[in-house]
């Protein structure tokens, strides 16, 4: 028996150090031995293809992109994903990924791009600061610094070029919207993002300062669902059960405008288009689009992950020898349940 | 007679939960009374429902209640905690979401019917549970460390479950598991947590699980030798924690038909330890009472919605929980309890000496 069950155990043991390894090496850098020995194979697959791709396809550029862990959210895979498809040796790049949601395990994978002597780094950072360092070893060596999605605390003259999203300007875009829905009075349960992030500040930004300026808008509840569907369904649901009026869900991402729905459903109260409450959302989840197709929601603001094409101008304009402009501002849109088609659907969900 | 009197009710077990029940009771009857109405109303579905605070409290506690039941026989059997059940929720969710809607995210229909797909989850939760339970029963790892484990990297795992994709259920029943039965108008998780109690109930009642895992907890080496297996009975709790967390992983994915492997039932390992501390068990293992934890969980679930209803920021949530720990951890310290004895004491018999005279 005791037998049996100790091979039974040493089985499941190993199945979890099996699940625990594949996971880490795919995904994420919470095991930073892992993720440093894939990122080690890649190098030499790379170095491999320079060899062989060097008399064949021409020159490739060799470039390193340093990333967050793409499971942080469906904004990320999507992120990931566009740049996988950009940076291929068919577009004439040799591209090396890295992952980490940890700003000094990215600053330390930096220092060993730059000592790979890639062409480009390209760096979304996990945190504004810490990188002064790094970049100006990265100037010294003559690797050329993009940044994409988010931007840094450094000096402007230590990285080429940057291309973000505004934040603040998606907050604006919703709001001016909501502000076209032209409500004799707008009661607004106001869900924000994990407290501090960029989008969160944004977001939220543009909303308090439309709220303080008209006298018909009013704030219900503004509360933190930390981005998670469920914390919003109980924010939601607290509204409901305490009686207060309210007309307008304006939800910082997709998850919590769902969670949101979630709790006007139990509570049968009507949603969408022509309906009781307005319901807004952030990100442009395909799931969340649709929603928008069948009338369920109002609007639903982008927030562009498909910063690849604008980094691929930016590589071919430094080849040519032209200087490229310090911050681009990617266009971000946002959709209406009025007018959203179905190509928009496919073309914008992520 | 008084002092006894006195003890007794002190003494008992349920006095905490129910006394911090009874505190928020009052609270709320005091601030607001409105606070205790249930009204019938109907969903958009056109089904009668329930609502209110107190259903609210009892549909949102359900979760809590349920990891309650498997936290306090790990922790009586083990004298620790199992702080993986956030990470393994997320590999269960993500396990029934795998098993529902196949390789494809955004199926027309699901794959596979909803009992499997729980089954293989309540499979995979008790290997998680095995996995912890193993490790601290069988290489004598303690609990929190062995747990630390897949607490981080479970989420990891649930994401690598599903290839990174979200899936969305696209059958309308598997939402009600966490909303509404058609028809009924007392949220489903009400009954699950019934089913698991009742369940509960009879496997302490009739098998002698909850005496041999106390004997575990109190003493494993006097329970060695009375033919006790303490290393089957510290593994038996994992396993049946997993059970638990399977049950759990249901409810929440079933609330949104989809998950979010990195915030779905996050923190939720601490609030169930608190409900098992706020049951007046020791955390040190040994004696157990299962009420006094389910109650604790509903209490905290109370707390909650009682903030919420003040529009306490809910990132603030955690101070409040925090207060609740200081005030468990000074009561249940034994200067503290001697103290309150010993002025019981002199209350009594002051009371005594007047009587006399």
């Amino acid at each position: 028996m005791k037998k049996v069950l100790a091979v039974i155990m040493a089985s499941i043991m190993a199945f979890g150090l099996v699940a625990c390894s594949s996971s880490g090496s795919t995904t994420t850098a919470g095991a930073g031995g892992s993720s440093a020995a894939n990122n080690d194979a890649g190098n030499g697959g790379d170095d491999g293809g320079n060899g062989g791709g060097g008399s064949s396809s021409g020159e490739l550029i060799k470039v390193g992109i340093i990333n967050n862990d793409p499971n942080e959210s469906g904004y990320r895979t999507a992120n990931d994903a566009d740049l996988q498809a950009m940076f291929t040796k068919e577009n004439g790049y040799d591209a090396s990924f890295f992952y980490s949601l940890k700003n000094d395990e990215q600053i330390q994978q930096a220092q060993t791009f730059i000592q790979n002597e890639v062409d480009y780094l390209l760096l979304s950072a996990a945190d504004v600061a810490g990188w002064d360092t790094v970049l100006q070893d990265a100037k010294d060596a003559g690797v050329k610094v993009i940044l994409f999605d988010r931007t840094i605390d450094a000096d402007p003259s230590l990285y080429e070029a940057s291309i973000v999203s505004d934040m603040a300007k998606e907050g604006q875009t919703a709001v001016e919207w909501l502000a076209g829905q032209n409500l004799s009075e707008y009661n607004i349960i106001h869900i924000q993002g994990a407290m501090g992030s960029a989008a969160q500040q944004g977001r939220s930004g543009a909303l308090e300062e439309k709220v303080n300026a008209e006298a018909n808008w009013n704030i219900v509840m503004q509360q933190t669902g930390g981005w998670s569907a469920s914390d919003a369904q109980q924010i939601v649901q607290s509204v409901i059960d305490s009686g207060a009026s309210f007309n307008v869900i304006y939800a910082e991402n997709d998850d919590m405008a769902k969670g949101a729905v979630a709790a006007l459903d139990a509570a049968g109260i009507s949603h969408g288009v022509g309906k009781d409450v307005i319901i807004m959302g952030f990100d442009c989840n395909k799931w969340a689009l649709e929603e928008l197709l069948k009338q369920n929601w109002n609007y639903d603001g982008q927030c562009n992950p498909f910063q690849a094409s604008y980094i691929d101008a930016i590589i071919k304009d430094i080849e040519a020898g032209k200087t490229p402009e310090k911050t681009i501002i990617m266009e971000e849109k946002g959709f209406d349940a009025a007018t959203i088609k179905q190509e928009d659907v496919d073309k914008y969900g992520i | 007679m008084e002092k006894s009197l006195f003890k007794k009710i002190t003494g008992n077990q349920m006095f905490i939960p129910l006394m911090a029940l009874l505190l928020l009771v009052v609270i709320n009857l005091v601030v607001d009374p409105g606070f205790f109405k249930v009204t019938l109303g109907t969903n958009n579905a056109g089904n009668p429902v329930l609502s209110g605070y107190l259903i609210t409290i009892l549909d949102y506690g359900s979760e809590l209640a349920i990891l309650a039941i498997g936290m306090t026989l790990v922790t009586a059997a083990s004298g620790g905690q199992d702080i993986s059940v956030g990470a393994t929720i997320a590999i269960c969710g993500s396990v029934m979401l795998r098993v529902l809607c196949g390789t494809n995210p955004r199926p027309d229909a699901i794959q596979a019917p909803i009992l499997v797909a729980f089954l293989v989850a309540c499979v995979v939760g008790m290997l998680c549970g095995a996995f912890n339970g193993a490790l601290v029963s069988f290489f004598k790892i303690q609990p929190m460390i062995a747990t630390l484990i897949l607490f981080t990297a479970g989420r990891s795992i649930a994401a690598w479950v599903n290839n990174n994709m979200l899936p969305i259920v696209p059958d309308p029943k598997f939402a009600y598991f966490g909303g509404f039965i058609p028809g009924i108008p007392v949220p489903t998780t009400v009954f699950i947590v019934i089913i698991c109690i009742v369940i509960t109930i009879l496997l302490l009642k009739f098998t002698n699980l909850g005496l041999y895992t106390q004997a575990v907890g109190i003493n494993e080496k006097s329970a060695r030798l009375n033919g006790i297996n303490p290393t089957f009975m510290k593994f038996l709790a994992f396993v049946i924690l997993g059970l638990c967390v399977a049950v759990a992983a249901l409810i929440k994915v079933s609330r949104i038909s989809t998950i979010n492997y990195s915030v779905i039932a996050k923190d939720i390992e601490m609030d169930a330890i608190l409900a098992v501390a706020l049951g007046g068990n020791s955390l040190s293992g040994g004696k157990f009472n299962m009420w006094a934890s389910i109650v604790g969980a509903y209490v905290i679930q109370f707390l909650t919605t009682t903030l919420y209803k003040f529009s306490v920021r809910s990132d603030a949530l955690a101070a409040y929980k925090a207060v609740v720990v200081i005030l468990l951890v000074v009561f249940s310290a034994p200067k503290v309890r001697e103290a309150v004895g010993s002025f019981a004491k002199k209350l009594t018999s002051k009371n005594a000496l007047k009587e006399e005279a």
